[in-house]
């Protein structure tokens, strides 16, 4: 039988805030445990939450950069479960009233445009975390992260592969992190992801039971999990069984999905409007504003890239995935005068290789965007040579040094002088009369010997197409 | 709406509270009073009227992003039946 998967997303997203949702404790991630749960965040009796206005703002902005409706008043409504890393005995959230409604984001799969809807996305804290490690037969509790605060975003179930899933996933990370409402660290937890996925009979209007596959910190991660459990449930399926609706634990080291808990049972959460919140109203003000805020986001970068700096749609693409690798290209384009196609090849190329290398963002990298941008300036001047440019860059990724000092101190200056290079020709081919018989006996593979030696007694300063096409006079006697 | 004595006991259980075996009957009958009254409550017409999220006709004030708190831990800590490097434990939990 032909299977269909459906795919649905939640993802959630720590927002870029420095304190937490409803406390004035810091979010700074990595800190000793504990130093950063204060009263609210431990629930101890007689306190009270806050709510942080910019955890309200990004929302709003998020919000509007998919077009989605903003909810006038939203609510929060308390999700109640016990388990050690939720203080309160309820995680405050969003429920029947959320902050941000129907939106969508396109997402492009093998060329095709397919737009996926954000049913909703709502505001709501973080849990702490639990250390089963053994901590004398006990569990320890850090509750650092409680309170953090947390947009969950929700899609509909539109996806129809894992592909589909992955681009949709990375759409997202890519536009949270233009709008600067969370930094996208997927190592930290900063951007997490649930996958439900089903699979039912292609061409069948229902959809099957759903598993959900959660703790996938990775887009490698997602694209596994979804293919071992679409494979699992259709087993499960042609082998007489039904799918059990659950949440299930994707395992990296043995590339499996195992059952976490059933969710017929504990899925009993009791929702009710938090009374310890006031509704949250959103002026037109305040919309107005944010709109005022939004930066040029991704698609629209990405199409400017295309028209005003003539790349490709693959450059582009790959340029505009990180706002700061954007912002980088430009400012290295600005500085080189303009070399817009060089500079994206070395901005793609040895710069990214080298950061990749070092395992480095590109907002750490050890040449700045107006020192590569000198550097490729130099290169489009003929002032030196794509090959001597490496190894000017590898001297400036050690130091301070702009191009122009390290060409200088090194004597790196391309010889274009024709005289120069004609002189060394002459004299190289009285040396090799041999060679130059051949040459001319046609074996006219023979010029790479000339060009090699030369380039050798250069040390590689000689301007390549200079050289190349006197040689060519000569050796033609 | 009547409340039985298995929702009561399903109640507790989510809540995790403590029933005596004893007092089930009277919570059931005490709840189903409670009930009673909402329904009595319901019968009062409300079309037209937007339902209110807080008795309170307020929205919520906001607060300014800035860390204002300071660690606390050993104080906060003070309470905790039981701590080991910072954290605190609590009977051994494996989801």
């Amino acid at each position: 039988m032909q299977w269909e998967t459906v795919i649905g997303l939640e993802i959630h997203a720590q927002l870029a805030t420095k304190s937490k949702i409803f406390s004035g404790a810091s979010t700074a991630y990595g800190a000793d445990a504990n130093t950063q749960a204060c009263a609210v965040d431990l629930a101890l009796p007689g306190t009270l939450p806050v709510l942080n206005e910019q955890a309200v703002r990004f929302a709003v902005k998020f919000g509007l950069a998919i077009g989605a409706h903003i909810a006038p008043y939203s609510v929060f409504a308390r999700k109640n479960y016990f388990y050690p890393d939720l203080p309160k005995g309820y995680q405050t959230s969003q429920f029947d009233k959320p902050i941000v409604g129907l939106g969508e984001l396109d997402i492009v799969v093998d060329g095709k445009v397919k737009t996926i809807g954000v049913t909703r996305a709502h505001l709501e804290e973080d849990a702490g975390k639990s250390l089963h490690e053994d901590y004398q037969g006990m569990t320890g509790v850090d509750l650092n992260r409680a309170g953090t605060p947390l947009l969950e975003i929700v899609s509909e179930p539109d996806m129809r592969s894992a592909a589909e899933a992955i681009a949709y996933v990375k759409k997202l990370h890519t536009l949270v992190q233009y709008l600067g409402i969370c930094d996208g660290n997927m190592q930290e937890g900063s951007f997490r992801c649930d996958v439900n996925v089903s699979v039912r009979p292609m061409g069948q209007e229902e959809f099957g039971t759903r598993a959900e596959i959660k703790n996938l910190n990775s887009f490698r991660f997602i694209e596994k999990a979804v293919a071992h459990e679409v494979e699992r449930q259709i087993d499960v399926i042609e082998s007489g069984g039904s799918v059990a609706q659950e949440t299930r634990l994707y395992d990296a080291n043995k590339d499996e999905t195992r059952s976490m808990r059933s969710k017929e049972e504990a899925n009993d959460y009791r929702y009710f409007p938090c009374p310890d919140l006031l509704p949250v109203e959103i002026t037109a003000e305040l919309l107005d504003e944010m709109q005022r805020e939004l930066p040029e986001l991704p698609e629209a970068k990405n199409q400017r890239f295309q028209t005003q700096y003539k790349l490709n749609g693959y450059d582009a693409d790959v340029l505009t995935t990180q706002r700061a690798m954007a912002d980088y290209y430009e400012a290295a384009v600005k500085s080189s005068g303009g070399e817009t196609k060089l500079v994206a090849n070395w901005v793609m190329g040895e710069l990214s290789a080298g950061l990749n290398k070092e395992n480095l963002a590109i907002e750490a990298a050890p040449v700045s965007a107006e020192r590569l941008g000198g550097l490729v300036k130099r290169i489009a001047d003929q002032t030196i040579s794509g090959k001597i440019a490496k190894q000017v860059l590898e001297l400036m990724w050690s130091s301070d040094d702009n191009a122009d000092t390290v060409i200088e101190r090194e004597g790196l200056k391309q010889i274009s002088d024709t005289g120069a290079l004609e002189k060394m020709i002459d004299e190289l081919m009285a040396q090799n009369m041999l060679q130059v018989k051949q040459y001319r006996a046609g074996k006219t593979k023979m010029i790479g010997f000339f060009v090699g030696q030369l380039m050798k007694q250069t040390q590689g300063k000689a301007n390549p197409q200079e050289l190349n096409k006197l040689l060519q006079e000569k050796l033609k006697g | 709406m009547s409340i039985q004595s298995e929702d009561v006991l399903k109640i507790a259980h989510l809540a995790r509270l403590g029933i005596e075996e004893g007092q089930v009957e009277s919570y059931a009958s005490d709840l189903s009073n409670i009930m009673k009254l909402v329904e009595q409550m319901n019968e009062v017409d409300t079309s037209g009227i937007e339902p209110m999220a807080h008795p309170l006709d307020q929205s919520q004030r906001l607060r300014a992003d800035v860390v204002s708190e300071t660690n606390q831990r050993e104080e906060l800590q003070k309470n905790a039946p039981e701590i080991e490097d910072g954290l605190f434990l609590v009977p051994r939990v494996i989801d």
